[in-house]
């Protein structure tokens, strides 16, 4: 069992249950966003945990299901709106990929509020803090991963 | 016509083609089927000689991919010089869709290649035929009119060819491969439309994620992870495979559900709109798991998100090789 859960075990048994997700942000918009969000002091769930990648292209689907298999209630991918890339395409490749992946994801019967897709600037702020709240408040609907076991 | 008979006549066509492009030296070498060593399989077999010509054959068996012999990652056909011979290839439609695409993704170069078309009749779904027999052994199988006949130890069977067809080959509409000018000989399919309503999939895609998950699982459970689907694929062609590489580990080794699940699942993602529907992963799988409705999701997948279907047309970009800017974008979450 890896450390992850044992952890989501320990504070399911205090009070409520309170789902751990992990965000891949982007360095140029999302990571910005939610450093807007922070220094605007607007309020939003503290279940994130920020990772942050280049670019939304650079997330390989490897990252996103070796999270579940991990035992992260949720994931959740933000990058720059279509055509404000940092690097022009990235965020367009990463679209396609991720397009593929939730069919797949819905295929294999994860359910579809698991992984999230968004797009939010440096600029957006209490867009970045509504997004957060409307995904924590989903993945609070569908309960704790368990569907993974880490046997290694 | 029934299948005996196609199938003398498609073993005609090709060693008439096969003799005359040797001929003619058209080609250096031809790559076709032959008899397998064992009863239910055939082999590859690279012919050099007009004299070898009778060794190539047709049956329903002849479920192998034969383009996968000429990606890069196979040692590939070499004189003595070290220049690349031209190949004249024995291509069912399935084979000459991976041909186009493996061109399409620049790793062949269909210049050195005649495809030989042959109308493909169906393969035989070999897990449904050893289902049948059970725990016997069986000796010989062949087919009479439209029957497969089934020898083995104190058994003799026979079963009626439609129903022990491979499911992929049940909703084909490709079974020549497309026409390439200059490149085709034999049957080729003119312009190619393939007009596909997946209703084969509806059943599954009305289950919850419960369901499904449920339904996957009972489906992949047995797999031992043996990588023959991988091997026998025409469109694996990597160096080095996302369960190979070390440095870093992703994925455990381990027959775990979740270790099976992510292998199925990243190599489904790494097949979405690329599979070509030839059914050699599942015809080569040990345990006898049918891919076919992940293979035929990915289909799916391809045609409703991006409107292609691989293989057909050499000029087309496949959709994960490219990018639009007007791209459907439902799945990304909105503010209310």
């Amino acid at each position: 069992m890896s450390k992850v859960e044992m952890q989501s075990e320990k504070s399911e048994k205090k009070k409520e249950w309170e789902p751990k997700i992990i965000a891949f942000l982007c360095n140029w918009c999302s990571y910005a966003g939610a450093d807007l969000a922070g220094v605007s002091r607007i309020q939003y769930p503290s279940n994130i945990r920020i990772v942050r990648v280049p670019c939304s292209g650079r997330i390989n689907p490897y990252f996103i299901i070796k999270s579940l298999l991990r035992g992260w209630d949720g994931v959740v991918v933000s990058g720059c709106h279509p055509g404000d890339c940092h690097y022009v395409s990235g965020n367009l490749v990463a679209r396609r990929r991720f397009a593929i992946l939730q069919d797949l994801l819905n295929l294999f019967g994860i359910e579809p509020d698991r992984v999230t897709f968004m797009w939010s600037s440096a600029s957006e702020g209490d867009r970045f803090a509504n997004l957060i709240k409307k995904v924590t408040k989903n993945i609070k609907r569908l309960g704790p991963n368990k569907k993974f076991e880490s046997t290694w | 016509m029934v299948i005996e008979d196609q199938n003398k006549e498609i073993e005609q066509l090709i060693r008439d083609v096969a003799r005359k492009l040797l001929k003619e030296k058209e080609v250096d070498v031809i790559l076709g089927y032959t008899k397998g060593t064992i009863p239910l399989t055939s082999l590859p077999i690279v012919i050099d000689k007009v004299e070898d010509v009778d060794k190539l054959i047709w049956n329903n068996l002849c479920y192998i991919n034969l383009a996968k012999y000429l990606v890069p990652r196979i040692p590939t056909l070499m004189n003595e010089e070290g220049q690349k011979l031209k190949v004249g290839i024995v291509s069912k439609g399935c084979v000459g869709r991976a041909l186009i695409h493996l061109s399409v993704e620049h790793q062949i170069d269909l210049e050195n290649i005649k495809i030989i078309g042959i109308p493909c009749n169906g393969i035989i779904n070999r897990k449904k035929i050893e289902d049948e027999i059970g725990e016997k052994e069986i000796f010989e199988i062949s087919i009479s009119g439209d029957n497969i006949v089934v020898k083995g130890e104190d058994v003799e069977q026979t079963l009626p060819f439609n129903e022990y067809m491979n499911e992929l080959c049940k909703t084909c509409q490709v079974k020549s491969p497309p026409s390439l000018e200059g490149i085709c000989v034999g049957e080729c399919l003119e312009n190619p439309i393939i007009e596909d309503d997946f209703s084969d999939l509806a059943d599954f895609d009305s289950k919850t994620p419960e369901e499904k998950w449920e339904y996957i699982k009972s489906l992949l459970d047995t797999c031992t992870r043996c990588y023959a689907c991988r091997e026998v694929c025409p469109m694996c062609y990597c160096n080095l495979c996302f369960v190979d590489q070390n440095q870093p580990v992703w994925f455990g080794k381990t027959t775990a559900y979740s270790d099976i699940f992510t292998f199925h699942l990243i190599r489904a993602m790494h097949m979405a709109g690329r599979c070509v529907g030839c059914g050699a992963c599942s015809s080569v799988c040990p345990i006898g798991i049918d891919l076919n409705l992940i293979n035929r999701s990915l289909e799916k997948i391809a045609k409703e998100r991006f409107n292609f279907t691989s293989g057909i047309d050499p000029e087309t970009l496949h959709p994960m090789m490219a990018f639009d800017m007007e791209d459907e974008q439902e799945f990304m979450m909105e503010e209310d």
